[in-house]
């Protein structure tokens, strides 16, 4: 089924590398979608505040995807566990969904339940495939090892968003050692990056942020991949600042998964939105797969 | 003498107007005052920024800029075609007639000597332009009231420039198609023009222009014979062609005038035409002394901005920024873009505050940079529907006049939040984006807002007083909500606490954050929620919903945080009405 881009509003705060190459890495692997203009928040900030309003635009969003006839496919785990949260709400309780029904009903929509929402890695790994992903490689990040970070709104509450069931979960690693990388195992990999924190009381938010970084290093990490906005905006402008105002002295590189699969498919760089040079880890482990050169090796020996 | 009196009048208001609207450029600003921003700085580094984009490369953008975009508008189209295709009929029809109508004795006939309103190309392309805005308006119209379900609203200002032009086009086309039946304008004109005809033959020629021009005589009725006809035409071709198109080309007034003619004897007798000859006059003047007052001022201030912000990237000099943002309050036109585009505008539904639509906001932004002493009511829903802002910049991005509303929206933002009117929508990511902005805020502005909203909203602790009526009912309810009624599962085995990673931050979590989860769930069992309300760990919850996944009883701990938040800030909000 084809399906709605969910756009998130953080990719506006210095992040189109995350829309250039989702766009693109979609486009490449044949993965339809679409954009719909009308698509608002989805209603995460909101939480804190008044749950009403953000169900409400959560809501809007999802009629707006039945109304086209379309899935949505969210680049952002935020938009994702939120857009699932309000749908798993809106299904249990037909109360709640009447009553938002009813403030949908005076912009023409109307939520049912027919639209389902998808995250860019299930989409990648439960419809493409690992198998297939594999098939397309054009290049390996070989052996690079990457600290790779689910997520919070991924994972939990795991019977509402649904994204993998497994204890521990599976299919982001599965996908960064699809394109030839070691996923590493790491201290926290689940907890959160500290992002939530981050203008309300940065100095918590930072504390976290430094010791997800610190754990990640001390896990042999070369670098980090994240799918989500808030996550990779805290591993890359906050860690900057960890580093400027803290006593951290390594960077670890932050490179969001469609980048790195982008690359491992053989598009340019520049079209993934990588603005200077590749992160030093990343340059060094790029390799090309020579199909018919590795089978006669492998006959060779 | 009076028609003269009355365009100077206009033009001195109009001038005023101008000097007015521009030098609050200079005076104001949208941030929050700061000593250094001296008029006499602004003005010089407004025409240091001037002079420098003039004598460098950046000339070329804006002269690329001036044809894409303020001429042709490719913005506009990319946005949407009907509205492009309206916006285009009403200037081009505005800008037609102003140069060759409004200005015909002033421009016209220095390229065209031989000018005459009443011949071709011009009295057919008066009515064209005429017909363009009507076409226009219509769109607009149709586009605004009918076609949009969920639209912007309609403000005082955007039905004033309607009815403005709306009068002007009327009565115009009202004259023309008058002075087309009207006896007495023929017969004054005949006089002027064909003054040594004889009387016969002027009848011929009034015979000839009922026939065909559509004349409305008192005394001559068709059918007319062939001979009075030929000698009229004649007559026509020697007095009147050379400055008089056929009446017909004035389409739109040739149509109108057809139905008039039952009754156009009687209306010219009244003198219908030198009544809407000052209609038309008059209603013209009143747009001009108007204009700077209106939202038509943005035919100068759009296109100024538009090419501004082409050529000022980044942050540009503080005092430079300070003026544009006030140029450009003035170059909104309330078309609603934004606020089509907005990604909170949903929530309009829920907080029925205008100023949560940055297309509303702009006439709030006015006001607080005016310097307006507005009540704390109205600073309180500035400050809400600013601060409910995902600061997305679709609304920027969408915005036909260029306008960098995230940038405007900072700094009105950053200038509410000095009033020290609380703000608890800062205690969750909506604060994201004035977080990562935290270089650009000074040091103790940044925090005081935020200390204050959390002093405010965990309220007096020392003594725990009895709860209010009100407050009671609503706290009741807490037990009985889907994520609540877990709650009674708790069987206290502190897992929540465990695995919270805030928790673990500390040495003394208890010291810092107030209650930790698991003791929150005891206290609202205990219905100790004063403590409850007054815990710092409720604002320091990520939302991560590790203590919910953890719970061994599936007790939603993290839902029952997020309630508790929403009622910590809705019992403040009580409080205040």
């Amino acid at each position: 089924m084809k399906t709605a881009l969910f756009r998130c509003c953080i990719t506006s705060m210095g992040l189109s590398q995350y829309e250039t190459s989702s766009n693109v890495v979609l486009r490449e692997l044949g993965i339809e979608f679409v954009d719909i203009n009308d698509f608002n928040c989805c209603g995460y900030p909101l939480r804190n505040l008044n749950f009403r309003a953000y169900l409400l635009s959560s809501a809007r969003n999802l009629a707006l995807a039945e109304q086209a006839g379309l899935d949505i496919l969210t680049v952002c785990n935020c938009c994702y566990g939120n857009l699932k949260y309000a749908e798993h709400v809106l299904k249990e309780s037909s109360s709640t969904r009447e009553e938002i029904n009813a403030s949908l009903k005076s912009l023409g929509l109307k939520y049912s339940g027919t639209a389902s929402i998808k995250h860019l890695l299930g989409v990648l790994h439960d419809d493409f495939g690992v198998e297939t992903i594999r098939k397309r490689l054009k290049k390996t990040l070989d052996g690079l090892r990457i600290a790779t970070h689910y997520g919070c709104h991924l994972l939990r509450p795991k019977e509402v968003v649904g994204f993998d069931y497994g204890f521990p979960p599976v299919k982001f690693d599965n996908l960064v050692e699809a394109i030839g990388a070691v996923s590493v195992p790491w201290v926290g990999k689940y907890d959160c990056c500290g992002s939530p924190l981050w203008g309300v009381n940065d100095e918590l938010s930072m504390d976290l942020t430094r010791k997800k970084l610190a754990n990640a290093h001390q896990g042999g990490a070369e670098c980090l991949t994240v799918t989500c906005p808030f996550c990779q905006m805290q591993f890359s402008k906050i860690q900057k600042r960890i580093i400027e105002t803290r006593d951290l002295n390594t960077a670890l590189p932050c490179v969001l998964y469609p980048q790195l699969l982008g690359l491992c498919l053989g598009i340019d760089r520049e079209v993934l939105g990588f603005e200077e040079e590749l992160p030093e880890a990343v340059r060094t482990h790029l390799r090309d797969i020579e199909p018919e050169a590795s089978h006669a090796d492998e006959q060779a020996v | 003498m009076f028609h003269k009196a009355a365009l100077l009048l206009a033009l001195a208001v109009f001038g005023a107007g101008i000097i007015i609207k521009v030098s609050a450029w200079f005076r104001y600003s949208v941030g929050p005052e700061k000593a250094d921003l001296r008029v006499s700085r602004r003005i010089a580094a407004a025409l240091k920024g001037i002079g420098g984009t003039f004598f460098s490369r950046k000339v070329l953008t804006l002269i690329r800029t001036f044809f894409l975009e303020v001429i042709f508008q490719s913005h506009v189209l990319k946005e949407d075609l009907l509205r492009w295709f309206a916006h285009m009929c009403i200037y081009g029809g505005f800008a037609m007639l102003f140069f060759l109508h409004v200005l015909d004795n002033e421009v016209v006939v220095h390229f065209y000597p031989e000018y005459a309103s009443t011949l071709n190309p011009f009295l057919f392309l008066r009515d064209a332009g005429g017909a363009l805005i009507v076409i226009g308006i219509a769109l607009a119209i149709y586009r605004r009231f009918i076609k949009q379900t969920h639209r912007p609203m309609t403000s005082r200002m955007d039905i004033a420039a309607m009815v403005m032009v709306g009068a002007i086009v009327l009565s115009g086309f009202l004259l023309e198609a008058t002075k087309i039946t009207s006896e007495s304008t023929f017969q004054r004109m005949a006089e002027e023009y064909a003054g040594q005809t004889d009387a016969p033959e002027l009848q011929a020629l009034e015979s000839y222009w009922v026939e065909n021009f559509g004349v409305v005589s008192s005394s001559l009725r068709g059918p007319f014979d062939k001979a009075t006809l030929a000698e009229g035409k004649t007559s026509h071709q020697i007095n009147c062609a050379q400055c008089h198109s056929s009446a017909q080309w004035g389409f739109v007034g040739y149509a109108v005038s057809i139905p008039m003619r039952p009754v156009a004897s009687a209306l010219d007798g009244a003198g219908i035409t030198f009544f809407l000859m000052w209609a038309h006059y008059l209603s013209s003047l009143f747009l001009l002394a108007y204009l700077p007052f209106s939202k038509m001022f943005h035919i100068f201030t759009t296109p100024l901005s538009l090419m501004v912000n082409s050529v000022m990237d980044g942050q540009g000099a503080p005092a430079n920024v300070a003026t544009r943002q006030m140029l450009e309050l003035d170059a909104c036109m309330h078309c609603g873009a934004c606020t089509l585009r907005c990604s909170v505008a949903v929530t309009f539904l829920e907080f029925p505050n205008a100023n949560i639509l940055p297309s509303e906001k702009i006439a709030s932004l006015k006001k607080l940079a005016a310097g307006k002493v507005l009540d704390p009511k109205e600073l309180r829903a500035i400050q809400q529907g600013i601060v409910l802002c995902t600061n997305c910049n679709r609304c920027g991005v969408a915005c036909p006049a260029g306008i960098k509303l995230r940038d405007l929206w900072f700094s009105a933002r950053e200038r509410l939040l000095q009033h020290s009117i609380e703000e608890y929508q800062l205690l969750s990511p909506l604060a994201y984006y004035r977080g990562l902005q935290r270089d650009n805020i000074q040091e103790n502005d940044y925090q005081k807002p935020l200390d204050l909203a959390l002093k405010k909203v965990a309220g007096d602790t020392s003594g725990k007083g009895p709860l209010r009526a009100g407050e009671k009912t609503m706290l009741g309810k807490l037990n009985t909500s889907i994520q609540a009624n877990s709650l009674s599962e708790c069987y206290r085995c502190v897992t929540c606490t465990n695995s919270c990673p805030v928790v673990h931050n500390f040495k003394h979590p208890g010291e810092v954050l107030g209650l930790l989860p698991h003791q929150i769930m005891y206290a609202i069992s205990l219905r100790y929620w004063e403590q409850v309300f007054s815990s710092k760990m409720l604002w320091d919850c990520l939302g991560c919903y590790q203590c919910q996944d953890n719970c061994p009883q599936r007790v939603s701990v993290t839902d029952i945080l997020y309630e508790l938040k929403n009622r910590a800030i809705s019992r403040r909000y009580d409080e205040l009405t």
